[in-house]
């Protein structure tokens, strides 16, 4: 297939979702919506970008990001090499500068990065010269979500952002998912409300562009979609909360509470679930879930950003 | 040695300055010196003339880490940076909990810089600087320190505290206490605030700094005693402070010319060179902390010169050490103040000298006939820029590398003695 390459991808890297603006961002998802044709195939496997090499670098355990961005990186017949912590010298103590200009040294086109501080995608980008796209890092962003959350949400919603309503529900404080969905949604024009106890909540999120609630019955009513974050189990050691039996009867997302959200309303979740912490064991199964529809977004989504990254300097005479 | 510096700008008027010896003889109006022939002159035309400056809180490294600093380097950066004298913190390697390593740190000053920039070290408060045990204080203090704090490590036990407070009063020596709720946030990477939550960095809110203050100005009060907060930070601190001196209580404050210059802003791209313990703070706490130089409420200016290397700060926020080097930068950086009419020159002095020397009953030059022959002259117009070949300390982990600062130290005479 033959991706339409006239748009001028401006970006060396996807950090997050602050880089883009909205033409980028529907231009990403146009995309998007090309390779997932590709994915109905009965051959799923295209040449688009044969001969180019994407690094998966995730520092932080990961089973679904990583392989989403492996399969879409094979369906356009990149060369993928996995790398992780444990199997990297990261473990012997090498910094993450080094193990990331030896990386830089084997020549990739792209490295994906998942890293439990924020801001590790931003160090990266800043000291090697090669395509960083942010698998996620720390509390800090996680743009492939959001865009990939996005896809689902525009099919969904018949392509229509604005005057919609979406309620991300949950641990907003230590979610990158949360902070990328809040910029780039805000940005299409859609309103977020956020729903979270008050240790869940970030600092300074007053100034947020989202409202803020801590009682489930009030945030659900009349929204478009409901984003459900998964739990941590460590906040409750944390002591960020009681026991995790009182978080969810707080804030377990019930098809009771979706009674009063539109008739229409999506629910979705990154994954992976806790059922009966965060979202109910019907919710997520119901014909309302995205949950299934977001992992092969996720694909179609991340084979758009690797063909971005991946060709952006192909015009370029060496 | 009769010494005649002619000519030099003292709070905006022409002085000469005459000096026998290591003491100041008399400071006049220009073309007034009564300089005998054989007085040695120096034309200080275009200089200002400053007093030796005090800082009474550096980290120096050595012994342990001498890949950061050495106390030969670090008395080198503080002379070229117009200190006659600077208080050397006790988070060594050993730490300074025993009288050897205080000896160890003063035989190290005067073998390579036995004119001075003078070394004060200060005592650790407990053993190890673990919050657990007393140090041996008049051990130390014997062999020289002059104070003692439990700095890098706040000390949450407030019954230590207040026996270490009454024990110390005794030696007379002054506790300098790093203010940080060890529960309140740990882990901290930055201030909590609108910037961590949006680059999702562990944040430790101002109520950390501002509580422990609290606590200790009641102790100070209760016991009749002083204390001295170090590094202030905080706008919350600072309403503590006040509140501690309408009392009456002898609460003495320091703050960073850091804390002046720059806030929380200065993180955005994880820049790890603007992580500093504590956390560089709101831009209403930076206005407070102006307006509180300015009127006395803080009643020193120190630098906390932490230095560290390269690779040290080379790498994610959470990771990069905290710190910030300052004895190369902080007269160009207090110096900016004055050039934004924050500061002026007077207030420099009180900030940088009378008020430490006070504090921390250290000599220091006030210009009267009879105080101690230490000033340095100044050239406020001198352009330079941080770097790697500009910078005395061996560490160059500043936020204000590559900047254009004005004002360089051009001569520098401790106890009468010439050292720059």
């Amino acid at each position: 297939m033959n991706a339409d390459n006239r748009y001028f991808w401006p970006h060396k890297d996807l950090l997050d979702v602050t880089q883009l603006n909205g033409e980028d961002t529907l231009h990403l998802l146009d995309l998007a919506a090309r390779f997932q044709e590709v994915n109905r195939r009965p051959v799923k496997k295209v040449p688009t970008l044969k001969g180019k090499t994407v690094v998966l670098f995730f520092v932080e355990d990961s089973t679904r990001t990583k392989t989403s961005f492996d399969v879409a990186a094979k369906r356009l017949s990149a060369d993928t090499h996995p790398l992780s912590k444990s199997g990297s010298s990261l473990n012997k103590r090498e910094s993450l500068k080094d193990t990331a200009l030896t990386l830089q040294a084997m020549g990739p086109d792209v490295i994906v990065m998942r890293h439990a501080s924020s801001g590790a995608a931003e160090y990266l980008a800043r000291t090697l010269d090669c395509s960083i796209v942010n698998g996620g890092d720390g509390w800090h962003a996680h743009p492939t979500q959001a865009l990939l959350d996005c896809f689902s949400l525009r099919q969904a919603w018949q392509g229509r952002f604005a005057d919609r309503t979406l309620l991300i529900l949950g641990d907003i404080a230590h979610s990158r998912v949360a902070r990328s969905n809040v910029h780039l949604l805000t940005m299409l024009g859609t309103r977020v409300r956020l729903c979270a106890p008050r240790t869940l909540l970030p600092a300074g999120v007053e100034n947020w562009p989202a409202e803020a609630y801590s009682d489930l019955n009030q945030a659900v009513r009349g929204v478009d979609a409901v984003m459900c974050l998964r739990l941590q189990l460590e906040r409750q050691q944390a002591g960020l909360l009681p026991d995790l039996a009182e978080y969810s009867r707080r804030f377990c997302l019930t098809a009771n509470h979706l009674k009063s959200a539109k008739p229409e309303a999506k629910v979705l979740h990154p994954g992976p679930l806790n059922r009966g912490l965060e979202i109910a064991n019907d919710v997520a199964d119901a014909p309302a879930s995205l949950v299934l529809d977001q992992v092969s977004s996720g694909v179609a989504t991340r084979m758009a950003i690797l063909y971005l990254f991946a060709t952006r300097r192909d015009g370029e005479t060496l | 040695m009769i010494l005649c510096i002619s000519g030099a700008r003292h709070q905006g008027s022409p002085v000469d300055l005459l000096v026998k010896g290591d003491k100041i003889v008399t400071m006049t109006p220009a073309g007034r010196c009564p300089a005998p022939d054989e007085a040695e002159v120096y034309d200080a035309a275009g200089l200002v003339l400053l007093p030796g400056f005090i800082d009474a809180h550096v980290h120096l490294r050595e012994p342990g880490f001498e890949y950061k600093e050495d106390i030969a380097s670090g008395l080198t950066a503080a002379a070229h940076g117009g200190f006659c004298a600077v208080m050397c913190m006790a988070n060594t390697r050993p730490v300074n909990d025993t009288a050897a390593v205080t000896r160890f740190m003063l035989d190290r000053a005067s073998g390579s810089h036995p004119s001075g920039p003078r070394l004060h070290p200060v005592a650790a408060a407990t053993v190890g600087l673990r919050g657990e045990e007393m140090a041996p204080l008049a051990e130390l203090k014997e062999a020289g320190c002059v104070a003692l704090s439990n700095d890098g490590r706040p000390v949450g036990n407030a019954e230590l505290l207040r026996r270490i407070m009454e024990y110390a009063a005794d030696l007379d020596m002054i506790f300098i206490d790093h203010c940080e709720d060890p529960c309140l946030a740990s882990g901290w990477i930055m201030n909590e605030g609108s910037v961590s939550g949006l680059l999702g960095l562990k944040g430790q809110p101002d109520v950390g700094e501002a509580a422990q203050a609290a606590r200790d100005i009641m102790l100070a009060e209760y016991l009749h005693l002083p204390v001295h907060i170090a590094h202030v930070s905080a706008g919350l601190t600072l309403d503590v402070i006040a509140w501690g001196k309408a009392r009456g209580v002898r609460v003495s404050a320091e703050t960073c010319p850091h804390y002046l210059m720059l806030d929380e802003n200065a993180l955005e791209g994880y820049n790890t060179l603007a992580k500093v313990s504590p956390p560089l703070r709101s831009p209403k706490d930076r206005e407070a902390l102006r307006r509180a130089v300015k009127d006395g409420l803080v009643d020193i200016l120190a630098t906390d010169h932490a230095p560290h290397a390269d690779h040290e700060k080379d790498g994610t926020l959470d990771e990069a050490m905290c710190g910030i080097t300052g004895l190369d930068t902080a007269l160009s950086l207090t110096w900016e103040l004055v050039r934004e009419n924050v500061l002026d020159e007077s207030d420099l002095t009180r900030l940088w000298c009378r008020r430490p020397g006070e504090i921390f009953k250290l000599p220091w030059n006030g210009f009267a006939p009879g105080d101690p022959a230490d000033f340095f002259l100044f050239d406020p117009e001198e352009i330079w820029i941080p770097g790697p070949e500009t910078l005395f300390s061996k560490s160059r982990n500043t936020p204000f590398l590559g900047q254009k600062l004005h004002g360089r130290v051009k001569a520098h005479w401790i106890g009468g003695r010439r050292i720059i």
